[in-house]
């Protein structure tokens, strides 16, 4: 197995703990404020971790995953409010309901290819924000979203309730979501992912179900993305729905580009690049996305397979000799 | 292996009947009847636009016919998909090879053990020691397939960086590895040169001896269709026009009025 280890573990172990050991005791010496920044920069990650199964796993483009991130939000924010259920006990729900949400509205496209099934989860994202808005049932508070969601609590005196406590509620999530994606990077269905991507009818005639592990990733993805709309609705104790705007879908776009689509180490530089971009850029907000959109420009120009690329196999000598065509038994 | 003797039913490994299959106004395969007989290299051969992989794809699931049955092992396996087709024992290879590009050489062909393998997400993420007891055989057989067809110094390289001749074994060990009883390769002698021609020949008659298997083979190269093969069927313009075995074939009139005709227009 030692081929697959993507310098995560394996030989960096040692870069490994000292990244770990940073996060562990970084909001102890910093203010609350940026405490919240790498609060954000936890959901972007998770946000970023769950589109990337969907867009850099099995290549299928979609720019409607904001929609999910929503789905999660309001499950939690409505059945808090209406019902009292614990944000906790709320963290499977969403992502089972945001789950569920996904097979029903990707089961009739998922046959798109390409550049149709990006502008129909387009359509899904913006039906998702617009059907928030319009307050059906009087569950969703229209543009007002839903408010007084509550602390996520152990019971008891043990309820989350600070910055620095959030912080590890959402890195422990991270953490643990990056170990379950590793394993499955690694497992048949990792590969089966990685093959629809490569070639779809190859995929096919070598004996994978393409619709279904299809259907898997967005499930998966929409889930993850659900347990990030959870947290996020507490944390802010109110949603609305322009948190879940399209643009949302675009950044996220962005991390997976940004890292490198299908790497994990890379989404987390890609989250960290969204969300602590309008931070360091804070003093020329005017011109914050003019250098954002300058940055995507180069970054497509110069490292086109992102920040991080995943590695795969082993040197590149083989293109030098594939050049010379050489008769091999 | 004795070539022309007559089989008895129960051999049929597989047995196209009537199959028919419409582009638009085109029929492409036009009633097309076959039968392939267990441990035999049943070649079908014909001028360019004939039908032939057109007959492949409908065999393997990727195209639908309008009329007509694909039967495998006794099931009618007509209509079903590429995936349940591959896991009832049909595996297949492309005329222009269709490797996973970014992908290393040994993922490739453990990509083909994925329809023998069953582990869930649970199991995965779970890392359950049934998922790890399964992943190490899906590594062992597909090591042993990487070795077979002589890739082994491959097996970390992404297929896209090897040579031309070594993506069509890949490609070929990628279908082997998912443990066939009919083998379909369209084509796997283009593109390559004459001694890695020799090369595939003598692999797939081991093949045949060594295994328990059947090959359907679309082929343009004479000399390998009439090198291995113990039936030869050929198509003209979506019908089948001859079947025969070899001697037969190469001495047939209409055979050679197909293949000059289109030399002619071509």
């Amino acid at each position: 197995m030692e081929r697959e280890k993507t310098g995560f573990f394996g030989s960096q172990q040692g870069l490994l703990f000292a990244i770990v050991g940073i996060f562990v005791i970084y909001p102890f010496f910093v203010s609350n404020y940026y405490i919240d920044v790498a609060f954000f920069f936890g959901i972007y990650a998770l946000l970023g971790l769950s589109l990337n199964i969907v867009l850099g796993e099995v290549g299928l483009f979609d720019l409607g995953h904001a929609g999910f991130y929503a789905i999660g939000a309001y499950t939690t924010a409505i059945l808090n409010t209406k019902l009292g259920i614990p944000i906790l006990v709320l963290l499977p729900v969403s992502a089972i309901s945001a789950g569920i949400f996904a097979y029903i509205v990707c089961s009739p496209i998922i046959h798109l290819r390409g550049d149709y099934l990006c502008i129909v989860t387009i359509g899904m994202g913006e039906i998702v924000r617009l059907a928030l808005i319009n307050n059906p049932f009087d569950l969703t508070g229209g543009p007002n979203g839903v408010y007084d969601i509550d602390f996520p609590s152990f019971g008891g005196p043990f309820v989350i309730d600070s910055s620095i406590e959030y912080y590890f509620l959402i890195w422990i999530i991270v953490v643990l979501s990056i170990i379950g994606l590793i394993r499955l990077q690694n497992s048949r269905i990792g590969r089966a992912w990685n093959c629809i991507r490569e070639d779809q009818i190859a995929a096919g005639a070598s004996g994978i179900d393409v619709r279904y592990y299809k259907l898997l990733a967005f499930v998966i993805g929409a889930a993850l993305a659900g347990v990030a709309g959870n947290i996020y609705a507490s944390k802010l104790m109110a949603v609305s729905p322009e948190s879940f705007s399209f643009w949302e879908s675009c950044m996220l776009f962005c991390i997976v580009l940004i890292g490198g689509m299908g790497s994990i180490p890379g989404i987390l530089i890609g989250a960290a690049f969204i969300s602590l971009f309008p931070e360091i850029f804070r003093p020329f907000a005017m011109y914050r996305m003019l250098i954002f959109g300058l940055v995507m420009i180069l970054m497509m120009m110069f490292r086109p397979g992102g920040v991080w690329p995943r590695k795969r196999g082993g040197t590149e000598y083989v293109s030098l000799l594939s050049r010379i065509r050489k008769k091999d038994a | 292996m004795p070539k022309g003797t007559l089989h008895k039913a129960s051999d049929t490994v597989l047995e196209t009947r009537g199959l028919t299959k419409i582009f638009g106004g085109l029929t492409a395969v036009n009633n097309f009847d076959a039968a392939i007989h267990r441990g035999e290299i049943f070649s079908l051969i014909g001028p360019n636009g004939a039908g032939k992989t057109t007959v492949f794809n409908v065999v393997t699931g990727i195209y639908k016919p309008e009329a007509g049955k694909v039967i495998f092992g006794g099931k009618d396996i007509t209509g079903r998909k590429p995936h349940q087709i591959v896991s009832s024992g049909i595996a297949r290879t492309f005329q222009n090879i269709r490797l996973f590009q970014n992908m290393t050489c040994l993922e490739n062909i453990m990509a083909g053990q994925h329809c023998r393998a069953k582990a869930g997400v649970w199991s995965s993420v779970f890392s359950f020691s049934s998922q790890k007891k399964e992943e190490r055989r899906i590594r062992e057989i597909s090591e042993s397939r990487i070795e077979q067809v002589g890739l082994g110094r491959f097996r970390d390289e992404l297929a896209k960086n090897i040579p031309y001749g070594s993506q069509r074994m890949l490609e070929i060990a990628r279908a082997l590895a998912t443990e066939p009883t009919l083998l379909v390769l369209d084509e796997p002698s283009s593109g390559l040169n004459a001694g890695e021609t020799e090369v595939l020949m003598e692999f797939l008659k081991e093949l045949i001896d060594k295994e328990n298997l059947t090959i359907l083979l679309i082929e343009h190269d004479m000399n390998v269709v009439m090198g291995i093969s113990d039936k030869v069927a050929v198509m003209d313009e979506g019908k089948k026009i001859a079947e025969g075995n070899p001697e037969e074939i190469y001495n047939n009139p209409r055979v050679i009025e197909a293949y000059l005709g289109t030399e002619e227009e071509a």
